[in-house]
């Protein structure tokens, strides 16, 4: 290889090298920052901002969603797992929320441990199958639990 | 490695760059349409509808193939781009400035597509977190790529100038792909893994979309020919291959 050649490839190299170096800095002090919602452990450990608007993520607990007969106000608790928030939400939910399935709401905390939430959006997941597979994986598991 | 660039180097040459792309192209164009129409047959009517989306879910035929040549174009074009900047083939060059616009076309089919997606199944056509956001960086990243390549008078500078950018935009490729894994983010996990060999779409969704990553694959090859080739014509239009290659053999004067 000529030896312009060889310095331009090896100063394109180094030039890459120390562009990726940094953009990993980057990404990794960043890490925090890009977060697209908390979890109701994070808020449980005082993690959320205070006063300010931010989105809340979770599973819709089963069994808690309660619907107003008159209105189109929803209460729910969303959880983690390990903390749980109760949710507070006037308007239409999309189609695909439902007890079970993770949501993205966005809203403010309103004292300390109840989500006001203007927004709420389903978090859908990576797993796509027919009707059918997912009956059968639904059967399989009762059944598994009823032996237990 | 010495072998190896004097193979790269034949196809250097413009004339041989344009027969060879020439004899290719039909082939490629005809396994893109055959393989497309195959898996928008069993996209859209053999595979079943998804068990918690719905029809909707049907979207991905399209989203994902083209999510996958947003950034697959993004690298071959950072690959010849850095061929061009080190070796200055012109090839290389109008290579990598032919596959910009391809590769933009298939992001905005993917923000497009996975915006109407999103609407019924997440609630909204868009949210900013990182997976969206970083695709929506890859569109102008293309944009910039194109906009520098044109704006700079010497055409070959400008192909030089605009595969250092896209060489910088390559940091995002990473970003993009692991965004879901990195963050909390509304947009789902990568559902194929072809390494880990395990996926999380059921296989009567998956041969479908397999199918329709290699059209997509084969469409760009003819395209990026394609492309390629209108532009070495036009640059080298007064050599005596070019005039050949457009009109025929120069007859004898009589």
């Amino acid at each position: 290889m000529n030896p312009v050649r060889r310095r331009r490839l090896v100063a394109l190299s180094i030039g890459l090298l120390g562009l990726g170096i940094a953009a990993g800095f980057v990404v990794y002090a960043l890490r925090e920052n890009l977060q697209h919602f908390v979890s109701p452990s994070d808020i449980a450990a005082g993690k959320a901002p205070q006063g300010h608007r931010f989105r809340l993520g979770g599973v819709v607990l089963e069994g808690s969603v309660q619907r107003s007969p008159t209105s189109l106000e929803v209460e729910f608790i969303v959880t983690d797992r390990f903390k749980q928030i109760p949710v507070h939400f006037s308007g239409i939910l999309p189609d695909l929320f439902r007890e079970g399935q993770s949501v993205v709401a966005t809203g403010t905390l309103e004292g300390e441990r109840r989500f006001l939430a203007e927004e709420v959006l389903a978090k859908h997941d990576e797993n796509y199958m027919p009707a059918e597979v997912a009956d059968a994986i639904a059967k399989a598991k009762a059944q598994k639990d009823a032996a237990r | 490695m010495n072998t190896f660039l004097i193979w790269l180097n034949s196809f250097g040459s413009p004339e041989k760059f344009h027969r060879v792309a020439l004899r290719f192209e039909p082939w490629l164009l005809a396994l893109a349409v055959i393989c497309g129409a195959a898996a928008l047959y069993l996209g859209l009517v053999k595979a079943p509808a998804d068990y918690l989306q719905g029809e909707s879910a049907r979207i991905m035929y399209i989203h994902i193939p083209a999510a996958w040549m947003s950034l697959f174009i993004y690298g071959f074009m950072a690959a010849a781009g850095f061929c061009a900047l080190v070796w200055h083939f012109k090839v290389a060059e109008l290579m990598a400035m032919a596959a910009a616009p391809i590769g933009a076309g298939f992001t905005a089919v993917t923000l497009i597509t996975g915006s109407l997606w999103g609407r019924p199944t997440w609630g909204t056509y868009w949210v900013w977190d990182a997976r969206l956001t970083s695709e929506l960086v890859l569109l102008f990243l293309y944009f910039g790529v194109i906009g520098l390549y044109n704006a700079i008078e010497d055409q070959r500078k400008g192909a030089r100038a605009a595969s250092l950018l896209a060489l910088i935009g390559l940091i995002n490729l990473p970003v993009i792909h692991f965004s879901v894994n990195w963050w909390n983010t509304l947009h789902q996990g990568n559902s194929i893994n072809l390494f880990a060999g395990k996926s999380s779409i059921h296989e009567s969704m998956l041969w479908p979309l397999i199918l329709m990553a290699f059209a997509t694959k084969f469409w760009f090859g003819a395209s990026l020919l394609a492309r390629t080739r209108a532009a070495l014509l036009e640059f080298e239009a007064g050599k005596e291959w070019a005039q050949t290659a457009l009109f025929g053999p120069r007859r004898p004067q009589a």
